[in-house]
């Protein structure tokens, strides 16, 4: 079996270079071949040109077809070009992080679409929070991004800004399915040894200490990872957020939309919250992830 | 779930729907108009038609950005029934028609649309246009030199106006059209036939009545002959069009969802006091032209439209009927598919046989699924005649066992079976006849007892005969394809053919 990828979503925004920074130290962490994708979103539900003359001629619609086809013809060989002079230049930039090749990937189409058709082969995903649209605004996230990690079943991480070599992560632990995910992963994965690993845990009284305790348990037994434990009490996303700065956590780890949407429309998403109020990157692992990292 | 669209398709383009809805409202009323003079019904009933329609194939369509409204081609499917029964039967034939439609999308027969062929579609196109064409003949027989010169200057309006600097591109050139003959006629008080003469316009908005016709079945064998015709041409048209937007923006639709919602608008039409209609070609080239793309520009079609008659009901009796002439001849002239005469010389002649005979029938009839149903059956039949020559049989002697053998090659089927037959030497004195088929395909229950004959003719000749490759050859026959649908199964079959 081939070796499953890491794959970088690129779009020429300011978060461009986190992105590539954070799969070059991931693909290089766990040795396995790092992919950088591009993707070219037409947008046909949106016009191009107008023509309010609102008359039909001889052969209008073959006119139309014609003048449309041209127009958008030379429109997407401008975003081809575009699009890989991002590519080689972010793959410049994996290189120099010591990548020996990338793969380039130029597709049409939405990028939900390309990571779907993709996921089979990654192992884990890295986007940006923002995408052009949003650039400058940073307490925004990117419009597509929830629809984006609510389609794909891989380890996601979305980065929020410039790149910082990992030292400390946190998980976010909750026992649930997802968490349980998260530790599991981080016990057998090659990525985290030599890292310190927060565990924590927000309210859950009665039962946190002994779940921390679990989980740190299985940590330790896994070796090559320092645990420290906390546990907190307050609003769950506040709490998370002011631990990040306090610890000076590099990346947080957690479960993602694992309520249905009908909750999430309701109380309002968790992860939402998270990926807005974040300082930090969020590797997001939805509750179906099954053995992540294999390799 | 016809009513879950993608967010897109609603608010992907808002500021072209808006314009484009715009555009496409002020040229739905001259056809709506048009159109109910067709079916010889008060504009009204087309007008409501229009407005109901489009604004529920704006919700459950399935082609986002196409126009569906009152259209030519159903109204002349109408005009028989509102002479000899009346509007209220039209109702009920209309509420007939959508549900007809709706289970139609339920079996998914748009699938059918691929039988009709490419020649079938242009003929249908080109009669359609002629159609339209002719239906304003009546408005200019008998008449003026007015309405004449009137008309001329109402086409040279539509089509020079858009080469104004500036506002060319701006104000369509239809309703500077409609403005400047209305205003014409309106200042010289010419003595011409105006829209008002036509019967009565809306003057409210559309209430909701259920058809004032008997439930019984005689009600029924009056209204189905009609509903059955105006179900096929309406989805006919409506996924002709789909597919014509498709290939414009270069995006899907989904044609099943699109019979259903042609079919719920249907009934919407027919419990509001319209008329059947469906998608129409003309109008959603102009609306992607003007630069709709979205569900959107559907909706503010239908309710601009609405909006215009009820408040300018005083105004829009004034128009001319040689501004709405102009404007028909208009769309007659953008339907037709003009490269279809240039490609007459190089198109194949059953082509163009299959062309221009949907054509005449068509014409002939004014009946367009009459047309479609020759056309395909014409297309069918001259298919079947070229794949039938895809069939020999040699065949070789081995003198010192006095044993012939025939090899059988190609497709053995209902056209090839005489041929099939005839292949044969019955004249021939042998001991043995042996047939091979590994090579040959029996499609159907008559190549098979073509077989048969074949083999009792020879054998009534005292030749032991010996089949070949039997099993391998009538495997074609089943009419499960489910099981060959992959390509190494059609591999092993169609093999060296």
């Amino acid at each position: 079996m081939n070796k499953k990828m890491v794959l970088a979503c690129i779009d020429g925004s300011a978060l461009s270079d986190a992105v590539c920074d954070y799969a070059a130290w991931i693909a290089e962490r766990i040795d396995v071949p790092l992919k950088l994708l591009h993707t070219i979103d037409h947008h046909h539900e949106t016009a191009a040109t107008t023509d309010l003359s609102g008359n039909l001629g001889v052969n209008s619609r073959d006119h139309l077809l014609e003048e449309m086809s041209d127009l958008e013809h030379v429109k997407s060989k401008a975003r081809i070009r575009l699009g890989k002079s991002i590519l080689q230049e972010a793959s410049d930039r994996v290189i120099e992080m010591g990548i020996s090749t990338s793969i380039n990937c130029l597709q049409h189409g939405s990028l939900v679409e390309s990571l779907t058709e993709f996921e089979d082969d990654i192992s884990i995903f890295v986007l940006g929070a923002r995408g052009k649209i949003h650039e400058d605004q940073s307490n925004q996230i990117g419009a597509k991004l929830e629809a984006m990690i609510r389609s794909l079943h891989r380890p996601i991480l979305v980065a929020n800004q410039a790149f910082k070599t990992p030292r400390r992560i946190m998980i976010a632990y909750d026992g649930g399915e997802a968490a349980e995910n998260a530790v599991d992963m981080v016990a057998d994965s090659p990525l985290y040894k030599g890292l310190v690993c927060h565990l924590v845990c927000v309210d859950k009284k009665g039962v946190a200490e002994n779940l921390l305790d679990k989980a740190a348990h299985r940590l330790g037994a896994a070796g090559g990872i320092d645990v420290v434990s906390a546990h907190l009490q307050g609003k769950v996303e506040h709490k998370l957020c002011e631990y990040q700065l306090s610890h000076h956590i590099d990346v947080t780890i957690m479960g993602a939309f694992s309520h249905t949407r009908l909750h999430d429309l309701l109380v309002g998403s968790f992860t939402v919250k998270m990926l807005l109020n974040t300082k930090t990157p969020l590797l997001l692992l939805r509750s179906k992830d099954s053995i992540i990292y294999e390799s | 779930m016809l009513l879950l669209s993608r967010k897109q398709d609603w608010l992907g383009n808002i500021c072209g729907d808006i314009l484009a809805g715009l555009v496409v409202a002020l040229a739905l009323i001259p056809e709506a108009i048009a159109f109910s003079i067709i079916a010889g019904v008060d504009p009204k009933v087309g007008l409501y038609a229009s407005f109901c329609i489009a604004v529920v194939t704006a919700f459950v369509g399935g082609r986002p950005g196409m126009i569906s409204a009152a259209t030519g081609a159903m109204a002349l499917l109408m005009v028989t029934l509102v002479k000899e029964h009346g509007l209220q039967y039209l109702f009920a034939t209309t509420l007939l028609t959508g549900g007809i439609q709706i289970v139609a999308g339920y079996l998914k027969l748009g699938s059918l649309m691929r039988f009709v062929s490419r020649s079938v579609i242009t003929g249908f196109v080109n009669a359609l246009a002629i159609l339209i064409f002719m239906a304003q003949l009546p408005e200019l027989t008998h008449v003026t030199w007015q309405v004449y010169a009137m008309t001329l200057g109402g086409l040279a309006i539509i089509y020079l106006f858009p080469y104004f600097p500036v506002v060319g591109k701006s104000i369509p050139s239809p309703l500077m059209c409609i403005i400047a003959l209305t205003a014409i006629a309106l200042t010289l008080n010419l003595d011409i036939r105006t829209v008002g003469d036509m019967g009565d316009l809306p003057d409210t908005l559309p209430i909701f009545l259920w058809p004032d016709v008997p439930m019984t079945l005689a009600t029924l064998t009056i209204i189905l002959p009609y509903a059955i015709p105006l179900a096929v041409v309406g989805l006919l048209e409506s996924l002709m069009t789909a597919t014509i937007i498709d290939d414009l923006t270069d995006t899907d639709s989904n044609k099943n969802r699109e019979c259903k919602g042609q079919g719920i608008a249907n009934i919407g039409s027919g419990l509001l006091g319209g008329m059947a209609g469906c998608a129409m070609i003309g109008q959603s080239v102009i609306n992607i032209k003007s630069g709709g793309r979205g569900r959107l520009s559907t909706l503010l079609a239908g309710t601009f439209l609405l909006i215009m008659i009820v408040f300018l009901d005083q105004w829009i009796s004034q128009i001319p009927m040689a501004a709405l002439v102009a404007v028909m001849i208009m769309v007659s002239i953008g339907t037709f598919n003009w490269s279809s005469i240039r490609d007459l010389k190089e198109n194949p002649l059953s082509s163009n046989v299959v062309m221009v005979m949907t054509v005449i029938v068509v014409v002939w009839t004014h009946n367009l699924a009459l047309g479609v149903f020759v056309g395909v059956l014409l297309a069918s039949l001259f298919f079947a005649n070229k794949i039938s020559h895809f069939m020999y049989v040699d065949s070789e002697l081995d003198e010192s066992n006095d044993i012939r053998t025939y090899h059988v090659v190609g497709q053995v089927f209902f056209s090839s079976a005489d041929k099939f037959v005839a292949a044969f030497d019955y004249k021939e004195a042998v001991e043995k006849i042996v047939i091979d088929l590994h090579r040959a395909h029996f499609w159907d229950i008559t190549s098979v007892s073509s077989l048969d004959k074949a083999v009792i003719k020879l054998r009534r000749q005292g030749a032991e005969v010996e089949l070949i490759g039997l099993n391998e050859a009538s495997s074609t026959i089943i009419d499960r394809f489910g099981v060959h649908d992959n390509p190494e199964e059609i591999e092993k079959m169609m093999g060296g053919h």
